[in-house]
């Protein structure tokens, strides 16, 4: 969809911000730039869109050599989501996600109306925000409309340049759940620039680790780059809680739980103890009739007790590990929908992501 | 009652009120100032307020005021788009470009409105002929042998440089010098960010200036602006110089020389200055509110944003 054939960009002292630069991004993919500041990766994204001209090499989008059209017609085609924002303060949110539409020549009806869907899908009731100005939002609010004015064309391709840097933590985290939900729905090919690795795990389907100078030293799914960093830089980039950072994108598996005795909530206590007897273990879940976990029991009592929260099956083992490092019962259910799969303990969390780490790791290199 | 026994309520605080024995002082030397100058306006004969209300609203007169409030619209808006012109070559990467502009802001800002007006009153001493055509016409088709001027219409430069159009012309120039800074200044307040979202976006670089830039920057531009306008008026005094003299100043202090009645007329030509001056001050409240749109702060907002709960359950 989106090709970087050996692109350079040199400046006229010298300096070198990109260097012989080739990467390629499938439809629909979420390609992360990630790197310290100065490793050209701002400077590779806004070459996409032509705001900085490549010094040499091609870059080609859907088939066609963009390096030579015109990059005014060019950059209504690709949205574009800004550091800081960057709405326009003097024109209302309707005014701003329409700005493209606009330029493109859409009729008023049909550029409203696809602002309302717009707000609408980024989560913004169109009739409260649409004759707003973007002082009176807030500023995880501007970012939505940001995303929103963006994809205002419905481009193919998407730019977001450290979008979400300007925001709070909580509502960045808010914010990287919404883009996830977005880009399910929407399915854009996006290069997102960021500096935080955190971000880049958990937002991209692949991410090109830049080092200064502008050279790539690995374009790689998370979970490898985490599981087996091509260099020491990457190594050191994604830093020495790699293995941490990895939970975040291992997905829990329903083979990897335990599979302690099940008691039903109706049952005796007699009927409890024999359970427990005959797997020779020493507690049982407690379920009830509709397959939901309830609790827990043990000796002596064998009386049934609250069982710390559920962690559902789609969530990524990072969540889970979290709750069961809260959970003072050293394990913690995993259910799909309401229903119990089975139980998660440290030794489970473990076996699958060193399990996940050797898939992922060549024969013979360090993990 | 609530209270715990046995023990006193605190007594009411006995607050007084700080003492400001200097305000007091300068309050009763401002009531005796004023009460003296409106005895002097009320007894002093030289006023002649009969003769001047009788004679303000002469025809002349009005037909004065009606020129001069022409003449600062006009000049006024010429020297805004020249402002404009000038602001944005000023800006331009391109040596050539800026210092032209640089030049011009330098000469038109340098010499005083009233030589600059006389100038250009004479303006017809340089030139015979004004016209339109082929530059160095006559030269270059005595080149390729021809005869002729390469001139496309021309008029008698005395006829169009003198009065009216020769001050205008030297009004507009002069406020177009004032204008490119202001509206520079105005242009350099707005991020940069603003003009590459915009060209992000793919906006060209006339509609960027146009649609982003030049809207966010007349929140600055138009104060300044209104100060010039103000100045303006009041300049138009100046056109008697060209001369011009069917302008308002002139055709007052005529009458006051006619009649021997010079201060009262003086005085008319205050409370005319005043009034339009006034006028044009209450369209800058309005044209400062209608480009304050979008910016923080405004009292108007902070109401709504009392009332109405912004991004409720939202963010």
């Amino acid at each position: 969809m989106l090709r970087l054939d050996a692109v350079s960009k040199r400046y006229a002292d010298g300096t070198v911000a990109v260097h012989d630069l080739t990467l390629d991004v499938a439809r629909g993919e979420v390609c992360v730039l990630v790197g310290p500041s100065g490793c050209g990766k701002t400077t590779t994204m806004r070459m996409v869109n032509r705001l900085i001209e490549p010094t040499s090499g091609r870059i080609v989008l859907d088939g066609r050599d963009v390096t030579h059209v015109d990059p005014v017609a060019l950059r209504r085609g690709i949205g574009y989501v800004i550091q800081q924002v960057g709405l326009f303060p003097h024109q209302t949110i309707e005014a701003n996600v329409a700005t493209v539409p606009a330029l493109l020549g859409w009729d008023r009806a049909r550029a409203r109306a696809r602002v309302r869907e717009l707000l609408e899908l980024v989560g913004l009731d169109p009739e409260v925000y649409a004759r707003r100005y973007p002082h009176e939002l807030s500023g995880g609010q501007r970012q939505r409309v940001g995303v929103a004015r963006a994809l205002a064309a419905d481009p193919p391709v998407l730019l977001m340049d450290e979008p979400f840097g300007a925001v709070d933590p909580i509502a960045r985290d808010r914010l990287q759940a919404e883009f996830l939900r977005l880009q399910a729905a929407v399915r854009k090919t996006v290069v997102f620039v960021t500096h935080d690795i955190e971000e880049a795990v958990r937002l991209g389907d692949r991410i090109a680790v830049l080092r200064q100078g502008g050279y790539l030293e690995q374009y790689a799914p998370p979970r490898v780059l985490l599981g087996a960093p091509a260099t020491a830089f990457v190594a050191d980039f994604v830093g020495s809680d790699r293995g941490l950072k990895r939970l975040a994108v291992t997905p829990i598996r329903v083979a990897d739980l335990e599979q302690p005795p099940v008691v039903p909530a109706s049952a005796t206590a007699g009927e409890a103890g024999a359970a427990l007897d005959a797997a020779g273990a020493d507690w049982a879940m407690v379920v009830d009739a509709a397959g939901a976990p309830v609790g827990w029991l043990t000796r002596p009592g064998l009386v049934p007790q609250p069982a710390p929260d559920p962690v559902p099956v789609t969530a990524s083992l990072k969540t889970a590990f979290s709750r069961l490092l809260q959970a003072d019962t050293g394990w913690v259910a995993v259910v799909d929908g309401a229903s119990y799969l089975g139980v998660l303990t440290p030794a489970t969390v473990h076996e699958a992501l060193r399990r996940s780490v050797a898939a992922e790791t060549p024969p013979g290199s360090a993990p | 009652m609530t209270e715990p026994t046995g023990q006193a309520r605190p007594e009411p605080i006995k607050a007084v009120p700080v003492r400001h024995p200097g305000r007091w002082v300068g309050i009763v030397v401002v009531a005796i100032l004023t009460a003296m100058f409106l005895h002097m306006l009320l007894t002093n004969d030289a006023f002649q307020w009969q003769f001047m209300f009788d004679n303000m609203f002469s025809e002349p007169v009005l037909k004065g005021a009606w020129t001069t409030l022409w003449v600062t619209v006009v000049a006024m808006i010429l020297g805004v788009v020249i402002g404009v012109i000038i602001a944005v070559m000023r800006l331009s990467p391109n040596p050539v470009i800026s210092s032209a502009a640089f030049a011009y802001t330098w000469f038109f800002r340098a010499v005083p409105r009233v030589v600059l007006l006389v100038l250009f009153g004479n303006l017809g001493i340089l030139y015979a002929e004004v016209g339109f055509g082929l530059p160095f016409g006559e030269q270059l088709l005595g080149l390729f042998g021809l005869e002729g001027s390469g001139q496309i219409f021309g008029v008698d430069a005395n006829k169009i440089l003198s009065g009216l159009v020769a001050g205008l012309l030297g009004l507009s120039l002069s406020e177009g010098a004032y204008m490119g800074e202001i509206v520079r200044a105005g242009i350099q307040s707005i991020d940069p960010g603003q003009a590459e979202a915009a060209q992000a976006l793919g906006m060209g670089r006339g509609l960027t200036m146009q649609r982003i830039v030049l809207p966010q920057a007349m929140r600055v531009i138009v104060p300044p602006t209104g100060n010039e306008t103000i100045a303006m008026l009041k300049d138009t005094a100046l056109l008697a110089f060209v001369p011009v003299t069917n302008e308002l100043f002139f055709q007052l202090q005529a009458i006051g020389s006619r009649t021997f009645q010079v201060f009262p007329m003086l005085v008319a030509a205050c409370l005319w200055y005043l009034s339009m001056t006034s006028v044009l001050m209450v369209g800058q409240y309005f044209l400062e509110k209608r480009f304050a749109r979008g910016v923080q702060g405004r009292a108007k907002e902070k109401l709504l944003k009392a009332t109405v709960p912004t991004g409720a359950g939202i963010e």
